[in-house]
């Protein structure tokens, strides 16, 4: 469904006296199929908009080249728009305007009729529940349902593909778990959606593949659980008094299971192991046998932000 | 055909969020208003006319093309919030004209000039002005072309310079020097030769002229089409520049 080839852009920006160019997207190759919701994973900062909005025919690629559903980006971009919805970062509703006649113009500006314009709008408000406040401005609206006006106006002309950059960002989690549904019924409805997002659980739960940006390029591309199966083995984390921290290390330094060992400055061990329900079980009876009290034992599964940090050296979260 | 179309859909759009705005109808009023009440009658004695009506034939175009000027010039603040609230964006993905994004706004413009040049027409009528209608109409035409460029340049640099900031001086700068040199609220009769020769290269001291010569019943004056064809050509170029800068403006 999208298909790019070497998709870059630089930006050249004015710091006082000097001109600084920002490579904001070096080089992304990317394979979304039909019918996946298909995630752009990184921090602030790491080119998502920007291939978002070149994806969106609203600013020139300076290389490479992309075919979105079927219609080539650089030549024949005004094909491009009418088979794709975009909703922006920042928002794209009038605060004076009601959620209804943005709807309506919306559709309109897409070539369709004043009467299907309406139909369409009326269909939009009750799908995503905002009938009741159809015809109220938007500046009177909440942030979650102000999200959904304007996720309603990126598809109310049933593109082939929508582009949703960070939909769900400042929203509570129950809004956040409402517009989860509302992006995969969009799914089932057969359209393919392509969103940004820096969260983590974001990623894993709701997108059928990811891609993980960092400063302009692709680090890892694949279904999180096969991005996290790459990542070798669970980590258990061994909570100890920092009395017995280090005759625990000893104890369990050596033990066939055991990949690495580290200790944890508080006290406690985070050991590498291959299958962490395995390890669990043979943990606690070593330490048993060796007379030490064990305050808290814990599994943790590889999570994207692993997958991050090893593809780039530092966590998802700090940065 | 379909830009016929999309041109009227964002002209509708834009007159209807502008009616919905109470005070900017009663700005949009009252100000010509005002300066045709409170200003006009120092008029007769400053310009030396022998009656009211003639200082209001002098004192009346000038005032238009005022109008004309200002509110177009003024209009890409309101662009700027848009682009803000993402509503440009949101546009430029759906397959729509450019050029209608732009002219459709103009336009809206322009309407809502003309509606201001009828009230102060009538005004001035209830004080003597006396006017044939088809010079009036070729005036309006005038009127049209001023404030479809002015908008336009007005939208353009908007596009271009994306804040508030540096629109607010940009356009007072440009509109002061225009002013002052178009013999807008005096006529420039008695200007010096060297301020004259720098009038010459205003446009709108041009545009003043011929609408000033339409307003006298000078239908016949080289004014006439001397200003409207300068009028017409800038207006052209700027809705020009203009269209391109939405056909290509980042953020
Ligand atoms: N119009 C522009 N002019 C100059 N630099 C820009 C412009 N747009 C983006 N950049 C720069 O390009 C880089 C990538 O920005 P982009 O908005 O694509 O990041 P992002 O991944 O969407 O981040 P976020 O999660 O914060 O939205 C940043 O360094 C940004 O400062
Ligand atoms: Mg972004």
């Amino acid at each position: 469904m999208i298909e790019t080839r070497g998709l870059r852009k630089s930006f050249r920006s004015r710091a006082g006296r000097e001109t600084k160019t920002v490579d904001a997207v070096r080089g992304v190759d990317l394979d979304v199929a039909k019918g996946e919701i298909f995630g752009f994973l990184g921090p602030n900062g790491a080119g998502k908009t920007t291939t978002l909005r070149m994806l969106a025919t609203l600013i020139e690629p300076d290389g490479g080249e992309a075919t979105i559903a079927g219609a080539d980006l650089r030549k024949d971009p005004a094909e491009v728009r009418r088979r794709i919805g975009y909703v922006p970062q920042g928002g794209s509703t009038w605060d004076e305007s009601t959620a209804r006649e943005e709807l309506v113009l919306h559709a309109r500006m897409y070539g369709i009729s004043k009467a299907d314009a309406q139909r369409r709008a009326a269909r939009a408000l009750d799908a995503f529940q905002l009938t009741e406040y159809a015809d109220r401005k938007c500046k009177t609206y909440s942030g979650g349902q102000r999200r959904r006006v304007e996720i309603a106006l990126g598809i109310i002309h049933e593109p082939k593909i929508v582009f949703l950059d960070e939909p769900t960002t400042g929203l509570d989690p129950q809004s956040r778990a409402h517009m989860w549904d509302e992006i995969r019924r969009l799914r089932a409805d057969g359209m393919t959606v392509f969103i940004t997002t820096h969260y983590l659980d974001e990623a894993d739960a709701l997108c059928d593949r990811i891609a993980i940006m960092d400063n302009g390029e692709v680090v890892a591309e694949g279904t999180p659980t096969e991005l996290k199966r790459e990542i070798s083995g669970d980590v258990v984390l061994v909570g100890l008094d920092l009395a017995a921290t280090p005759q625990a290390a000893q104890t369990l330094d050596g033990e066939p299971y055991v990949n690495k060992l580290e200790t944890i400055d508080e006290g406690g061990l985070r050991l590498y192991v291959d299958e962490g329900a395995t390890a669990i079980p043979q943990v606690l009876r070593r330490l048993d046998h060796a007379g030490l009290e064990l305050r808290s034992i814990e599994l943790h599964r590889p999570s994207l932000d692993d997958v991050f940090l090893t593809k780039t050296g530092r966590s998802l979260r700090e940065s | 055909m379909k830009f016929a179309r999309d041109t009227w859909l964002i002209f509708q759009r834009q007159t209807q969020l502008l009616l919905r705005n109470p005070v900017w109808v009663f700005v949009g009023v009252f100000q010509p208003v005002m300066y045709l009440l409170l200003f006009a009658p120092l008029l007769k004695p400053a310009l030396n006319a022998p009656t009211q009506a003639a200082a209001y034939k002098i004192f009346v175009p000038g005032l238009l093309v005022l109008l004309a000027i200002f509110g177009g010039l003024f209009q890409g603040f309101g662009l700027i919030a848009e682009l803000r609230a993402g509503v440009i964006e949101r546009s430029r993905v759906t397959p729509i004209s450019r050029l209608a994004l732009l002219l459709g706004r103009s336009l809206r413009d322009v309407v809502s000039l003309m509606v201001q040049a009828v009230i102060i027409t009538l005004l001035a009528l209830i004080f003597d002005l006396r006017v044939f209608i088809g010079d009036l109409l070729l005036a309006y035409l005038m009127l049209a072309l001023i404030a479809l460029m002015t908008s336009a340049v007005s939208y353009g640099v908007a596009l271009k310079v994306k804040s508030e900031d540096a629109l607010a001086p940009l356009m007072n700068t440009v509109a002061q020097p225009v002013l002052l040199l178009s013999g807008i609220l005096l006529p420039l009769t008695f200007a010096p030769g060297w301020l004259q020769g720098i009038a010459n290269w205003n446009p709108f001291s041009w545009a003043v002229d011929g609408t000033r010569a339409l307003f006298a019943g000078d239908l016949g004056s080289d004014k006439v089409w001397q200003g409207l064809s300068i009028t017409a050509v800038l207006a052209a170029l700027g809705v020009y520049w203009a269209a391109r800068q939405f056909a290509r403006s980042v953020r």
